[in-house]
């Protein structure tokens, strides 16, 4: 190296100190994000039909104490395992299958899950909450194994036809799940799972959304791994790390993480989408950096969403799945748009 | 040293490499040459795992590439294809820290930072590593590929057509970095090369392929004759001495 000192010193100023700065998202931006989110999480606490205020937490009577302990925090919790891990999820698939716009939503795992839900329910009856997790979750894997599979083998050149192969798919599914649910008199109660709704959220009842928590901690190990194997498959082989395993690993842990999240709240359109787009946007790929900015992000779209849902036609409620939908669903358009511009 | 035992694959019914056997010394640039379609790359993805051989087998100082656990291999042989087309926003910099991924899984240390710095430099990529790939040119990408596998600091380094997307100002730049981290750094380099005269220029051995079979190999300056190259590429080459280096010309 010696030799090269010399003439490239000029360069040396550019690798130091203050140039190593991060463009785009910078440390401050995460703090001023993780502020506002705090902030929107202890507003979030306060909106509802049931009195209770800021002021209320210091000396609360036992009805106000058992509003937030049954029904505020709980569902405060629900929102921001679910919104984090669901972020995660279509971050670490959209990775793994190398296209910006492959979520658990537009894969068709969603779908899968719902078509679980209705052959569980058929087989175990409605009540075992265990039940539907553990059919959700095998059909959820299957069903995105499958729609991987689907991928190697066929040819697919533009980026927006393989989310769009998934969208069908999962309409195929979701067919089925309709004529199921048709047959056997559950139309409604299918309209009921499938849509995200954090109204049924209480105490006792939501637990098991902590699993998705364990499931972003693995991935956020992975990170480094999930990275590499987006680089595609020499690079992963060239720098040692397991391709095939690294992929089956990350998309298990999407479909899981869809699953318990589907069966839990219900599904919130564009969320596994969106939010790992607007995220890596600003700044870049590296999964390291990006999957706990991603985790923020997803947590606060799922929050403002649901304060949204639980005041715009107060003291009723709008399905916060509705709320998702339509500003994902805009934010969806303006991406593709936006991607068809820079040709991806 | 790379030994390749005969070495055979076939794609479809057609077959692309047989029976190769071959031993690349230790140290110094060998240059794979050929026509299209005599198994250069073929070869190279074998000899660097990253297709597995239908029979023969491939050792690397010793380690059978197809049974080596991957990352204790990823210490000793680094390879780049030619085909890279990556998808992943990341900045230069990341892409060559991550050349430090068998090294460090990830967490850099100190001396992997090190590392990374002295690639970034070599290669002379200083002022554009906070750029995303995405914002680079092909060549200046190319640069980036080949510096994250420099990065990578294994004794091995095998590089399909590492001059694609150079103009000639920075091919005949690459080169000579590839000449330095062979003298300097000690490091054995192979290279995929199309153009006879690169090879003829910059390598030591010379390694000359046909319809997935060798033809010859050995030293530069004993291979670079009219009639192998005939043999090799079927075209008639007029082999000049031009200021000490042997140059082929086909257009006669």
């Amino acid at each position: 190296m010696t030799r090269t000192t010399g003439r490239r010193s000029g360069a040396a100023p550019a690798l130091s100190g203050q140039a190593r700065r991060r463009r785009g998202v910078q440390r401050w931006h995460v703090a001023v994000a993780l502020g506002a989110l705090a902030l929107a999480a202890s507003a979030s606490l306060f909106v509802g039909v049931g009195d209770l205020t800021p002021a209320d937490l210091l000396d609360p009577d036992e009805a106000q104490a058992r509003v937030l302990w049954t029904s505020r925090v709980p569902r405060l919790l629900a929102i921001l395992l679910a919104g984090s891990a669901m972020a995660v999820a279509g971050l670490v698939m959209m990775h793994l299958t190398r296209n910006r716009f492959v979520s658990p939503q537009t894969a068709g795992t969603t779908e899968w899950v719902g078509l679980g839900i209705v052959v569980a329910t058929l087989s175990f009856g409605g009540t075992s909450v265990l039940g539907k997790m553990t059919i959700g979750v095998a059909f959820a894997l299957v069903g995105t194994a499958f729609f991987v599979w689907l991928l190697q083998r066929l040819v697919l050149t533009d980026v927006v036809v393989v989310p769009l192969v998934g969208i069908l798919l999962g309409g195929v599914v979701s067919a089925v799940t309709t004529f199921l649910a048709y047959r056997f008199d559950l139309l409604q109660s299918v309209d009921v799972w499938m849509n995200g709704d954090f109204s049924g959220v209480l105490a006792g009842r939501y637990e098991l959304l902590w699993l998705v928590l364990a499931a972003t901690v693995v991935a956020y190990l992975w990170a480094d791994r999930f990275s590499v194997a987006g680089m595609g498959e020499s690079f992963a082989i060239n720098l040692g790390v397991p391709y095939t395993r690294v992929v089956m690993v990350g998309l298990a842990i999407s479909s899981i993480v869809t699953a318990i999240i589907v069966v839990s709240v219900g599904s919130i359109p564009f969320l596994g989408l969106v939010v790992p787009n607007l995220v890596t946007l600003a700044m870049g790929d590296n999964l390291r950096r990006v999957l706990p900015v991603t985790a923020l992000t997803g947590a606060a779209f799922v929050l403002v969403c649901d304060v949204l849902a639980r005041t715009i036609r107060y003291p009723y409620e709008v399905p916060v799945g509705m709320i998702g939908g339509v500003v994902g669903g805009v934010l969806f358009v303006w991406l593709l748009l936006r991607a068809r511009n820079r040709a991806l | 040293m790379i030994e390749i035992e005969s070495v055979s694959k076939s794609y479809g019914g057609v077959r692309v490499l047989d029976d190769v056997s071959l031993t690349i010394p230790t140290g110094g640039i060998t240059s794979l040459i050929g026509a299209n379609g005599a198994g250069k790359s073929t070869l190279l993805s074998v000899a660097s795992r990253l297709l597995p051989a239908d029979s023969g087998r491939v050792r690397v100082d010793g380690m059978d590439v197809a049974t080596t656990p991957g990352p204790v291999l990823a210490r000793r042989l680094a390879v780049l294809r030619q085909e890279n087309a990556m998808s992943v926003r990341l900045t230069v910099r990341e892409l060559v820290a991550f050349g430090r991924f068998p090294h460090s899984g990830g967490r850099l240390t100190r001396e992997d930072s090190r590392q990374v710095d002295e690639a970034l430099a070599w290669f002379e990529l200083g002022p554009l590593a906070d750029r995303h790939l995405d914002q680079l040119s092909g060549g200046q990408r190319q640069r980036a590929y080949v510096a994250m596998v420099m990065c990578q600091g294994t004794d091995h380094v095998l590089l399909d057509e590492p001059l694609n997307n150079l103009d000639m100002r920075h091919a005949v730049q690459m080169m000579r970095m590839l000449r330095g981290m062979a003298d300097e750094l000690e490091r054995t380099v192979v290279l995929v090369v199309h153009d006879v005269n690169v090879a003829s220029c910059y390598s030591d051995r010379i390694v000359a392929m046909r319809e997935g079979q060798l033809v010859a190999e050995g030293p530069t300056s004993e291979l670079m004759t009219p009639e192998l190259l005939r043999k090799v590429f079927d075209v008639e080459v007029e082999v000049h001495e031009l200021a000490g280096r042997r140059i082929g010309v086909p257009w006669s």
